[in-house]
C-alpha cells in the first residue's frame, strides 16, 4: 500500500509569521523559523518533511496564501 | 523518496489561487480578511467568472481589496457598497456582483443601504466581515462590539446604558422578504473554512440565478484590535463571539 508523501513550499518573503499554519498542522511539523525575512517576520517552515502527508491544512488556513502543497503516492 | 521527487508541478495539490495578485497584503498577520479574499478568488476561479465579476469594495480594512483579487472592482463611498452594487447589477444583470464589507461599513454607516438593498431583493451577494471592532482606525467600538468588550473608545467595556446593545444585522436580514440566503460562518478552522467557502459559493450562484439577495456573515478576528496574537484571537472568538453570533444558516429559500 503506497503511503501518501507530501511537501510544502513557503513563500518566505510573503509570510507574516502569524503561526496559524503551525497550529493547524495535525502532525506538528510546521514551525516558525529562527531567522527572519526582509520584513522582519519569522516565516513558516517545515521541520520534518518525511512525515508530511500533504493534507493541505496549513495551506488552507494561511491568510496570505504563502503555502504551496505537493502530494504524491509512494510506490 | 527525495524531496525533489515530491515537489513537481504535476504533484501540486494546493496553492495560492491564480486570481490573487503577488502584491503583499497590508493586513496584519493572521487577519481573517486574507482568508476570505483567498476564498473569493478560489470560488471565482472555480466558477470561471474571472471576466464577468464586478465586486464592490467597502471603506475599512478591506478598502484595498482591489489590489489583491484580480477582478473588476468599484470603490464605493463609506457604507454605500450595496447601493452601488444594486445599480451595477441592474445595468449588468448577467454579471456576478458582490459587495465585501466590514462591520463598520455595513452595520454602522451603511445600515440603511444594506437593509434596503436586501429588502428590495437585489440579486447581489454580500459578504459581511464581522470582527466586532473598527480595525482600520485603531480598534474603536463598533455597533457589533460585544457587551463588556474593551476597545479604544470604551476602555471599561461596552455598557448597555451608555453604548446600547450589539446590532445583529444578519438576524435582521433573515427577517426581510427580499433575502434568499442568510448565513453566518467563520474561518478559524479547516472545516469552518470549507463551510464558509461553500456558503460564499452559494451566495454567488444565487446572485447569478437572480434568486434575491444573499448575505454571508463571516465572524472574524482582529488580532491587532483585540490586542492578541492570531492564535489567542481565534480562541477568544470561539469563546466569546460564537455564543453571541452562533454559526449556521439563518435562512435559505433556494434549496
Amino acid at each position: 500500500m503506497g503511503k501518501m508523501r507530501g511537501a510544502i513550499v513557503v513563500d518566505e518573503e510573503r509570510c507574516k509569521g502569524c503561526n496559524l499554519c503551525s497550529i493547524a498542522c495535525p502532525l506538528n511539523i510546521v514551525k516558525l523559523s529562527m531567522t527572519v525575512n526582509h520584513k522582519g517576520y519569522n516565516f513558516a517552515e517545515q521541520t520534518d518533511w518525511e512525515k508530511c502527508t500533504g493534507c493541505t491544512s496549513c495551506a488552507i488556513v494561511c491568510p496570505d496564501g504563502c503555502i504551496t502543497v505537493y502530494r504524491t503516492k509512494e510506490d | 523518496m527525495e524531496l525533489q521527487d515530491i515537489i513537481k508541478p504535476e504533484n501540486k495539490v494546493y496553492g495560492k489561487p491564480s486570481l490573487m495578485n503577488e502584491t503583499p497584503m497590508h493586513y496584519c498577520p493572521g487577519c481573517s480578511h486574507g482568508l476570505v479574499h483567498k476564498l473569493v478568488a478560489e470560488i471565482i476561479e472555480e466558477m470561471g467568472m474571472e471576466e464577468d465579476t464586478i465586486a464592490i469594495c467597502p471603506v475599512g480594512c478591506a478598502v484595498f481589496a482591489y489590489r489583491y483579487v484580480d477582478v473588476d472592482w468599484i470603490e464605493a463611498s463609506h457604507g454605500r457598497a450595496p447601493a452601488c452594487a444594486s445599480s451595477v447589477k441592474r445595468l449588468w444583470p448577467k454579471k456576478l456582483v458582490f459587495t465585501y464589507q466590514g462591520d463598520g461599513d455595513m452595520a454602522c454607516i451603511g445600515t440603511a443601504e444594506a437593509i434596503h438593498a436586501m429588502n428590495r431583493g437585489e440579486n447581489i451577494a454580500m459578504i459581511f466581515i464581522n470582527n466586532a471592532i473598527y480595525g482600520m482606525t485603531g480598534g474603536q467600538m463598533a455597533p457589533t462590539t460585544l457587551m463588556g468588550m474593551k476597545t479604544a473608545t470604551c476602555p471599561y467595556g461596552r455598557q448597555a446604558d451608555l453604548h446600547g446593545y450589539p446590532l445583529h444585522i444578519t438576524d435582521i436580514a433573515a427577517t426581510l422578504e427580499g433575502t434568499c440566503y442568510v448565513t453566518r460562518q467563520a474561518v478559524n478552522t479547516v472545516p469552518n473554512i470549507r463551510k464558509a467557502k461553500k456558503a460564499i459559493r452559494q451566495a454567488f450562484e444565487n446572485s447569478l440565478k437572480g434568486k434575491g439577495c444573499s448575505l454571508v456573515e463571516i465572524v472574524s478576528t482582529c488580532a491587532s484590535g483585540w490586542k492578541k496574537t492570531p492564535q489567542q484571537a481565534n480562541e477568544w472568538m470561539e469563546e466569546n463571539m460564537f455564543p453571541y453570533y452562533p454559526l449556521g444558516d439563518l435562512k435559505n429559500t433556494v434549496e
